[in-house]
Parts: C-alpha cells; sequence; structure tokens
C-alpha cells in the first residue's frame, strides 16, 4: 500500500495535467472570443447574413428549435418552397442587393480515439514487424468541411436549393441542387422537386446537431451488414424528383420519390466525386407520411412512417482492352428495403426523437456475387434492426443540451458461420450548443460534443472515415471509436 | 482510464465554457440575454382565453423572445433590430393600438382578435401567419402581448362588432357601394380603381409618422385582416387604427356597408359573384358610367 500510494498520486497528477492545460486554453480562448462578441455583435451591423433570415427579417430561433435543427414553423416554410406565403416571396420584392447565400464552417479541435487497430509492432512495418492490436488517438485544431447553401425562390412558387459542398480539404461536390415547384393548381397538397435532394427523413441528418466524427451521423442511416456491396443510406442525399404535399400548418405531410438506383450519384455513377462506379439503369422509391398531433401544453407530437425499396448492381457490362477492363453500366440489379417510424415528441422544453429502421438486403447483395451465378452455400439475405433515442434540452433557444443512444443488431448474417453479433453498433453521445447571438443577420454556435461507437468486428461508421477493421482474428472484438469535439460552428 | 481522461476533459471544459459563455451572455445587450425583462409585473398572471385554450403570459414570453423579439423588440415598442428594415413597422405594443379589431375604433381589441391577428398574419408586410405554432403557443403569446401596456389592466376591450346577415348581391347594391366609394372619398386614398393610387395615397402616415400605403385592391384575394365579406365589413366599420384608414360606423348604416363590400369585391382581380355581376353590367352600361374621382358628381353613377 505504502509503494501504491505514490505511484497513484503521480498517475493522477498526470492525468489531470492535460485536461486541465486544455480547459485552460479554452477558456483563454473563450473569453477572448466572447469578449469580441458580448462588445461587438449587439451594435454592429452585419453585412453578410444567412439567407432567409436576411430575406424575412427573422430570428434564427423562428424557424429553429436550435439551428440548424427546424421546428414546425421552420418545416411549414420550407414545405412552402421557402417561403412564408405573405406575398412577399418572390424575389420581386427584395433589393437587388439581396443574394440568397449562407456560408458554414467550423473551425475546431478534436480527439479520435479507435481502439483494436491492426497496427505495426514496428512503426514502419520493417522486417521483424507484424501487427498487433492497439489504441490509435490523435487530436488537434482542424476545419470541418464547408457548405455554400444558396436557396429561396425564383418566383412565387418556384423555389430551388443549390448546396456546393466541400471536405475539409475544399474537394468540392454537389451535395444538394434542386429546382421545386410548389403548390401545383393552388394546393399545397401538390408540390414537385427534381433534382438531388435529401430524402423526407422526419430527423434530419442534414440537420441534426451532432458534429463529432463518431456522432455527426446517425450510424442507422448509412449501414449496411458487413460485406455487402450495397452503399445504400437513408441518410445520403437522393437523385431524382418527389411529389410532396402537406395541409396548411404542415401537421399532415406526405412525400414521394423516384430516384436512380446510385445513391444520389452524379455523371451516370454511384459517387458525387470522380471514380465512381457506372451506375445502373434502374430507380428506387421512397415514400413517407407523417401526422402530428396537438399535444397541448406540452407542444406538438410528430410520427413518421416511411419506406424505401431500391436495388443494386451486382456485376458490370465491360470492355477489356490491352488488358484494361472498363466498366460501362450496372447489371444484375438485386433488391434491398428500409422501412420504419421516426418520431418527434416535444415535452414543453424537452424534445425526444426515437428512431426504428428494418433493413433487407438480396444475398447476392450481401454476399457481393453477381447474381448470374450460384450463391456460394450457406449464403442468406441478411436484416438488421437499429435505431436510436435522440434527447434534446433547450433551456433557452441560446443553449441546448443533447444526448443520443443507437443501436443496430444484425438479425440474419449473410452467412451461417459468420457470428451472430458480427457488424452490430452501438453508440452515444452527448453535448450541448451555446448560441451567443440570436438574430436574423448570423447564426454562431459554441459546440462540445463527446460521442463514443462500439461496432462488433467491422470498421467504425464514423464520419471521417478513419478506423481500420480489427485483426482478423478474433473477429468479433470490439472496436471502441471515441471523439472529443470542441468548435464554433457558425455561418453568416 | 483513457475513457476517464476524456470524460474529465469534456467536463471540465463543459463546465468552464457554460460559466464563461453565461458571464458574456449577461455582458451582451438583452435582446440576447437569456432571460430579458420581459414585459411588465402582470406578466405572471396574465391570461388570454381563446374558446377552451387559457394562454399564460409566462409561457408566452419564452414564445415572444424565440419568433417576437427581432423585430417587435425586448421592449415590445416595436423597435427590434430587424424593425430598421422593415417596412410597414412593426407593431408597438406599449401603445396597445392594433387594426385588426372587431371592437369599435380606439377600444382595445378582444382576445381573440389578437389570436387571429397572429394565427393570420399581415399580408403586405413582414409579419407571417403563426398559424404553424399550436392554438396553445399562440394563446401564450396573446396572453404575453398584453402586459406591455398598462391599458390592458386599466380597461377592458370594447364590445365587438355585430354583423348583420349579409345583403344580396345585386348590381343594384353593387351600384350603390360604388355611390359610397365615390361619396366617402375612399378613392382619395385607394384611387379611382383601388389600386392605392389616390392623391392623398402618398402623404399618408401612421400614427407614429412613418409613411404608409392604402391597400391595393387589385393585389390579390386577402386584407390586411381576413379574407371574407365579413371581414372587410369589419375593416371599415372598425378602422384600423393606428393607421390613416378610419372607422365609418358613424356615416354608414349596416346595410350601405354590404353595398359597399360588394362593389369593393369588384375592384380585385377575382373571379367572384360581384365580379360577374359587374363586368357583365359594364360590358352593357360601361359607358354610362362617369368615372370615380374629384370631377365625378357626387353618386359617381
Amino acid at each position: 500500500m505504502f509503494k501504491r500510494f505514490p505511484n497513484r498520486a503521480g498517475r493522477i497528477r498526470k492525468t489531470f495535467a492535460r485536461p486541465l492545460v486544455t480547459c485552460a486554453l479554452l477558456v483563454m480562448a473563450i473569453v477572448i472570443c466572447d469578449y469580441q462578441t458580448a462588445s461587438a455583435a449587439p451594435t454592429s451591423k452585419v453585412m453578410a447574413i444567412p439567407a432567409f433570415a436576411r430575406k424575412y427579417g427573422l430570428p434564427c430561433s423562428a424557424c429553429h428549435t436550435a439551428w440548424p435543427e427546424l421546428n414546425n414553423f421552420g418545416m411549414v416554410f420550407r414545405d412552402n418552397g421557402y417561403q412564408l406565403m405573405n406575398d412577399r416571396d418572390s424575389p420581386i420584392w427584395q433589393n437587388p442587393a439581396y443574394f440568397p447565400i449562407t456560408f458554414r464552417i467550423t473551425p475546431n479541435w478534436h480527439r479520435e480515439q479507435t481502439g483494436n487497430q491492426p497496427v505495426d509492432s514496428i512503426p514502419g512495418g520493417g522486417p521483424g514487424s507484424f501487427l498487433v492490436s492497439r489504441n490509435v488517438t490523435q487530436a488537434g485544431f482542424d476545419l470541418s468541411g464547408m457548405d455554400l447553401w444558396s436557396a429561396g425562390t425564383l418566383f412565387k412558387n418556384i423555389s430551388f436549393l443549390l448546396l456546393p459542398s466541400s471536405d475539409p480539404t475544399a474537394v468540392w461536390h454537389f451535395e444538394s441542387a434542386w429546382v421545386r415547384i410548389d403548390n401545383i393548381k393552388g394546393s399545397s397538397w401538390l408540390n414537385f422537386k427534381f433534382g438531388r435532394f435529401e430524402l423526407d427523413n422526419l430527423i434530419s441528418e442534414k440537420r441534426f446537431l451532432f458534429l463529432s466524427a463518431n456522432g455527426g451521423l446517425y450510424q442507422v442511416y448509412h449501414f449496411n451488414v458487413p460485406g455487402s456491396i450495397n452503399d445504400f443510406g437513408i441518410g445520403d442525399n437522393q437523385i431524382g424528383l418527389e411529389l410532396a404535399g402537406h395541409n396548411s400548418n404542415s401537421y399532415t405531410r406526405y412525400s414521394v420519390a423516384l430516384l436512380s438506383s446510385n445513391e444520389g450519384g452524379v455523371n451516370l455513377t454511384n459517387s458525387v466525386t470522380p471514380g465512381g462506379n457506372p451506375s445502373s439503369r434502374s430507380f428506387d422509391g421512397y415514400m413517407s407520411f407523417s401526422q402530428a398531433f396537438n399535444a397541448g401544453s406540452l407542444g406538438l407530437e410528430r410520427i413518421q412512417a416511411y419506406a424505401y425499396v431500391g436495388q443494386r448492381p451486382t456485376f458490370y457490362q465491360t470492355s477489356t482492352q490491352g488488358g484494361v477492363t472498363t466498366q460501362l453500366v450496372g447489371l444484375g440489379n438485386e433488391p434491398f428495403y428500409r422501412i420504419g417510424v421516426a418520431g418527434e415528441l416535444h415535452f414543453k422544453n424537452l424534445e425526444i426523437l426515437p428512431y426504428f429502421m428494418h433493413g433487407h438486403d438480396s444475398a447476392y447483395l450481401a454476399a457481393g456475387v453477381p447474381d448470374n451465378v450460384p450463391l456460394p452455400m450457406g449464403a442468406h439475405a441478411p436484416s438488421f434492426n437499429g435505431g436510436f433515442v435522440e434527447g434534446q434540452y433547450f433551456v433557452n433557444p441560446q443553449l441546448v443540451f443533447f444526448g443520443r443512444f443507437e443501436k443496430i443488431n444484425v438479425g440474419q448474417q449473410a452467412f451461417d458461420s459468420t457470428p451472430g453479433d458480427f457488424g452490430n453498433v452501438t453508440a452515444y453521445s452527448v453535448g450541448y450548443r451555446w448560441y451567443p447571438i440570436m438574430f436574423s443577420r448570423a447564426g454562431l454556435a459554441w459546440h462540445n460534443e463527446y460521442s463514443i461507437s462500439k461496432s462488433v468486428g467491422i470498421v467504425p461508421e464514423s464520419g471521417d472515415g478513419t478506423g481500420l477493421p480489427p485483426l482478423p482474428f478474433p473477429n468479433s472484438q470490439n472496436v471502441w471509436s471515441s471523439s472529443v469535439f470542441v468548435g464554433f460552428d457558425f455561418d453568416f | 482510464m483513457t475513457l476517464k481522461k476524456l470524460a474529465v476533459t469534456f467536463a471540465l471544459g463543459s463546465m468552464a465554457l457554460v460559466t464563461v459563455g453565461a458571464s458574456s451572455m449577461f455582458a451582451q445587450s438583452h435582446v440576447n440575454s437569456p432571460d430579458p425583462s420581459l414585459g411588465a409585473p402582470s406578466v405572471a398572471s396574465e391570461e388570454s382565453h381563446i374558446g377552451n385554450v387559457t394562454g399564460h403570459a409566462e409561457e408566452g414570453k419564452r414564445l415572444y423572445r424565440r419568433f417576437c423579439i427581432g423585430c417587435h423588440g425586448p421592449d415590445g415598442n416595436g423597435q427590434g433590430m430587424n424593425a430598421q428594415w422593415i417596412d410597414p413597422k412593426p407593431r408597438d405594443f406599449t401603445e396597445a393600438t392594433f387594426k385588426c379589431r372587431s371592437t369599435p375604433t380606439g377600444t382595445l381589441p378582444t382576445d381573440d382578435d389578437l389570436y387571429n391577428a397572429i394565427t393570420r398574419g399581415f399580408v403586405t408586410t413582414n409579419m407571417p401567419s403563426w398559424a404553424p405554432l399550436t392554438p396553445q403557443q399562440r394563446a401564450d403569446l396573446v396572453a404575453f402581448v398584453k402586459t406591455w401596456s398598462p391599458r390592458w389592466t386599466k380597461g377592458k376591450p370594447g364590445a365587438p362588432l355585430n354583423i348583420p346577415p349579409e345583403t344580396p348581391i345585386t348590381i343594384e347594391s353593387i351600384l350603390h357601394g360604388r355611390e359610397l366609394f365615390q361619396k366617402l372619398e375612399c378613392w382619395k386614398c385607394h384611387g379611382p380603381e383601388g389600386h392605392g393610387d389616390g392623391p392623398s395615397a402618398i402623404t399618408l402616415t401612421d400614427d407614429k409618422g412613418n409613411p404608409i400605403r392604402p391597400y391595393d385592391f387589385s393585389s390579390g384575394s386577402r386584407f390586411m385582416c381576413g379574407t371574407s365579406n365579413q371581414d372587410l365589413y369589419r375593416i371599415f366599420m372598425t378602422g384600423l387604427d393606428g393607421s390613416p384608414m378610419p372607422s365609418f360606423a358613424d356615416v354608414v348604416k349596416p346595410a350601405e356597408a354590404w353595398d359597399l363590400v360588394h362593389f369593393l369585391r369588384t375592384l380585385q382581380p377575382l373571379k367572384t359573384p360581384e365580379a360577374d355581376l359587374w363586368m357583365t353590367y359594364k360590358a352593357a352600361h360601361g359607358s354610362d358610367l362617369k368615372p370615380i374621382g374629384p370631377d365625378a358628381a357626387p353618386g359617381g353613377k
């Protein structure tokens, strides 16, 4: 005991030293930034301003529970084609200097750690080196990707959205680009959208509050059973057309979409950047229906049911010349589907977001086998169940605490030989966002988040793509991946 | 141990940032403060009653901060930070003067009047329809709006206007309404064709001295205070307090008021029974009609 005590004391000092230094630096940074914000924000006239707030003169909080998540007023505004329906929606009402553009980026500091990673026993992998299982940890100041967001009306009842988006290294792609004919024949039940857009997910991943690598995505929105060649993610923007409608206050909503079977890819490939595989000539379908109920002083309670039915190619028409094989078009389409329900439940200042998905893939997709050859012995059509429960507590329009628990279980593996829990995911996230300013000219949030996920035997589905599968044996070992994220999320 | 380190870092950082953040929030103007001193002392007790829904000012205060403060301001005087960019200017709640009422001119509106205004929004202004808010939320906002002026504690709303049943839509009714439009000099502001371009239009100001435009009947289907014939009747019988639009309750009899309603409907670019009748009549007798304006004899027919 006598010998252990000094050791423990020493470890405690060492353990606390780095966090304290980190905190001290962060506090200094915040004090400086907050001082500037506090003294400048209320009096200065900011010239560059968020697109809609500038157009209509409303504060961010009018449309957002906590920016960027929409409240019901914001949802109605969006459903109406970014129109308040107050006869000033056409751009002809705007000052000619008005330009509907918003920039968003998040300078940040983050720390990523992933366990059970295959690491060279000798850095560089020289003679005598072999792979060992280790934690991999990185930390530092960083930038998020950037959104250059433009949306609004081209004319009364003709709306648009154009969203070029980059990763942190400024590799750009078109995240969204569409035109929408609103209120066809004067009916809010008929709105026609054409282009690349987010599916009508009641719980939008594009507008949620999480930013860290592990927490900055809904795992189930991008999950496919391990080994599958299906690239579908319901959280990914898709390309096609949509017929959508709603009643006057958007309590009742529907969406039906016809989409290319290429995961929203462009240039007739399955990617928004160069290098994607050629897409097939087939189409997917998505439909959703949501209904809200007025719960008096508690607020609005909304539920949604959805279904996505799609197909993906299992092989390609090719051309081989000079020993080089070129893929021409996807063939051998095999089906998959995703169905589920979602909710948006309010209890005064507390919001609970439950979500459930059941997924099912063709055995050919799961096994990665062309559908013009027999399936391997023991291959099955896999399925999984997943979901999450997210909670948000709004202290006031400028401070929100949030947390999330996610769970995905693979119910049926593609092969009998695969361990039953292979690919299962469990994830937790907590954090808060504080908005030091809340007005119609710009948005700024101080964001602090901690997220951790456990994936069994596979690469963690972290937002930044880091992480490797664990060593192959035993292949069901857990990979824990965690993120600490602090940053300034701003748009103007 | 690694997880503990992370947790400690996160917890300490969070606490420090919340502390520092809160202090700076208080340092800012009350527009951005977490609990601005909104409303009068009656905020704790003020209520509204909309049907079977009771609104509470305390809840309304929270909602006001989220939805309304940008235009109507932290002091309720219409001096929100967006007000300088907005035309017409946001309502000054401290005066308790409201355009859209069912009550006589100069009196306070009913809770239903305020609720309907919030629900409907105001066409040709920046005030949107807040129908997406729940009935409870809108009732809460009504209760809170009533805390801005002592008039609400000292007085009561006026008695709502009794609107008699609408008279039949006939060409005689429309022609009589046209005579009233001439006789009451509506055209001086609204223009001979109802385009809001009368000779006085450019001189009009509201009670704050801000320029204000008369309603252009050719602009669409909605009025400032509603869309129906009853709404139109109510508008000119109660007036729009705070604006140059007076109440005609003392000079127009109820049956005559319906005639004026029927004529005003013909000025809108809509397919209505009034418009159909009027177009048919004008096709046959248009040359007999004297133009509306300063040179027309009283009666205008």
